[in-house]
């Protein structure tokens, strides 16, 4: 059993949450090996936090378990703490401290004898553009400067594995870009296993070597983000008029096209050999009464690919409200 | 050890840089001492106390300063809980007594410093004592300090609303001071009181400090130093044994 586990980096078997009755999380399994980013892709509420909670020893599961670098989650909660580095999804820096102090207080949290400590902070401030910045109080930081120091934190002690969680999410498209350049580095240049949640499929498609969709609390899907993408054949065509009804009805009459989900009056449909044939698919709407607004061809991206699996999108509008809810509900909590 | 310290500097860093924490908190030990001790100082003074109203209560003030500075310092684990920073401590591979007994350490250090602030305050005043009797004085408010924090802290790892942790250390922090014998002596109390004072664990912080700084005091310094050290023993261990069961 041990040389198995020694293998993967990260093995997580049937692993289940349960809060108060809800289901955040059921029997999902995945192993990770050792230099592998793996991405949990999924909607708000999907369960990546619960995971990673879990995961980092925050949580501790209803059923099933897990194991990293070798050491169980319920067992051997210390052996998992010393192979983590974790960034949660929400800040966890100390505001009234600097930049410096609060990479100092991790170091010695984590017990890098003095030298390397001081070595290693210079080295990863540096990393992050934050080294001429090391002597100002957290709370005069950016977003964006609060999540690069909180990814410079969360690398001081050279954790075999890496949590990122939503590590982009409210940054602009520039500090994201950066952020992604870092973690690419660290994963080239260090080899770090590095699991990250995102909703953003992008950053999955751009990331990961292995996507896990998630949806639900299960998941639903997980290969590299090239496979992912292959399961749709040829090209998407999006279509928007004003019955979706009859669009879908067309698409059951022709082994070429095929249907994929429909959301705000647009219905996505898989087509081979797209450029070609579209004029005739238009044609086909047309005569079967439906008039064509506007149309759009595109290749597939991760999003199609949950749009397959779910019917739906994967930031859906409601997502704003779910949030706000999920916020109020966490707030009573307090 | 490592830890320990590294929680206590952190508690350290903050309290110096929050100016208003460290001046607002010493406003009512203020006047306290100032008002009360001055506008009563020529009009009495405690039997068995030759020096007079003002330096009878000098030690209660002080021993109110370190109780509510104490109480109040745990706060900081209710804020690092919503805040976030919790967790970060909770993800090291370090033991979570250790971090407790670091935000005790500091919280404490913290109540001791505001307490010595308000003893150098009274000196000015016209309290005068010898090093000596500050020297005996010491372990008391140490102690005190200690006990009172993990007590607060004892508190704040069931609680996660800052309000809430507010007024529920205001209802406990007005009866302890005010039972303990800070502002009167405890000879001649009716003994329904009195009962209630030698139940107060700060009762013994004040006669302790009491007994050092003006060398009378109506329980032995011995009892007081013995009821203290067990009562830091007891608040440490109830405070450990809490926070290690915080779930976020
Ligand atoms: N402490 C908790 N107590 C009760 N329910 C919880 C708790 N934490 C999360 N949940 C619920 O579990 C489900 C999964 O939440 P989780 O935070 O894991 O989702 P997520 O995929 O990280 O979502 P997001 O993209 O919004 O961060 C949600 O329905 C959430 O309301
Ligand atoms: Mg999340």
């Amino acid at each position: 059993m041990d040389s198995i586990l020694k293998m993967s980096m990260v093995k997580v078997q049937e692993l289940t949450k349960v809060f108060n009755g809800l289901e955040a999380v059921k029997k999902i399994s995945f192993t990770i090996e050792e230099g592998e980013i793996f991405g949990l892709l999924g909607p708000n509420g999907a369960g990546k936090t619960t995971t990673i909670s879990i995961l980092s020893t925050l949580l501790s599961p209803t059923y099933g378990t897990a194991w990293i670098n070798g050491h169980n989650v319920i067992t051997d909660p210390d052996g998992v703490r010393k192979s983590i580095g974790v960034v949660f999804q929400d800040p966890s820096l100390d505001d009234e401290l600097t930049a410096y102090e609060n990479m100092d207080f991790h170091g010695r949290m984590y017990r890098l004898p003095r030298s390397e400590r001081k070595k290693k902070i210079e080295e990863m401030l540096t990393l992050v553009d934050l080294w001429n910045r090391k002597d100002d109080l957290v709370k005069t930081f950016s977003g964006g400067m609060k999540r690069r120091l909180e990814l410079a934190r969360g690398l001081l002690h050279s954790p075999k594995v890496l949590f990122l969680d939503e590590p982009t999410l409210g940054l602009d498209p520039q500090t994201r870009r950066h952020i992604w350049e870092y973690i690419e580095r660290l994963n080239r240049d260090v080899g770090i296993t590095i699991i990250l949640t995102t909703h953003y499929m992008e950053e999955a498609d751009k990331l990961c070597d292995r996507v896990a969709i998630m949806d639900a609390d299960k998941i639903i899907a997980m290969d590299t983000p090239e496979n992912l993408k292959n399961l749709i054949r040829g090209d998407l065509v999006i279509v928007k008029g004003n019955n979706a009804g009859k669009l879908k009805l067309i698409s059951e009459t022709i082994e070429w096209v095929r249907f994929i989900g429909a959301h705000d009056g647009m219905v996505t449909f898989s087509v081979d050999e797209a450029e070609k044939r579209i004029a005739n698919l238009i044609i086909m709407a047309h005569e079967a009464g439906v008039q064509v607004d506007s149309i759009q061809i595109r290749r597939a991206t991760l999003e199609d690919v949950f749009l397959h699996f779910t019917g739906r999108n994967l930031r859906a509008e409601k997502s704003n409200g779910i949030e706000k809810m999920r916020m109020a509900w966490r707030a009573m909590r307090r | 050890m490592e830890v320990v310290y590294t929680l206590w500097l952190r508690s350290i860093k903050r309290y110096v840089r929050s100016k208003s924490r460290l001046i607002g908190s010493l406003g009512m030990p203020f006047f306290f001492l100032a008002i009360l001790g001055m506008g009563l100082n020529s009009l009495f003074t405690v039997p068995g106390y030759g020096k007079g109203y003002m330096a009878f209560i000098t030690p209660g003030v002080v021993a109110m300063t370190i109780l509510f500075t104490s109480m109040f310092s745990g706060i900081q684990v209710v804020w690092d809980k919503r805040f976030g920073f919790l967790k970060e401590t909770l993800v090291a591979p370090v033991k979570r007594t250790e971090i407790m007994l670091g935000q005790t350490f500091g919280g404490a250090t913290v109540a001791l410093i505001q307490g010595l602030l308000i003893l150098s305050l009274s000196y000015f005043l016209g309290v005068h004592f010898s090093l000596m009797s500050f020297l005996i004085a010491l372990p008391y408010m140490v102690l005190t300090g200690i006990s009172f924090t993990a007590l607060g802290i004892a508190f704040a790892s069931q609680m996660e609303d800052m309000h809430g942790f507010q007024l529920i250390i205001n209802f406990i922090v007005f009866p302890v001071f005010f039972l303990s014998g800070a502002l009167f002596p405890l000879e001649g109390l009716p003994s329904w009181l009195r009962n209630l004072a030698l139940a107060d664990p700060l009762t013994y912080g004040v006669e302790g400090m009491r007994f050092g700084l003006l060398g009378v005091s109506q329980i032995s310094p011995v009892t007081s130093i013995v009821v203290l050290t067990s009562f830091s023993f007891a608040t440490v261990l109830v405070g450990g044994f809490l926070f290690s069961r915080i779930r976020l």
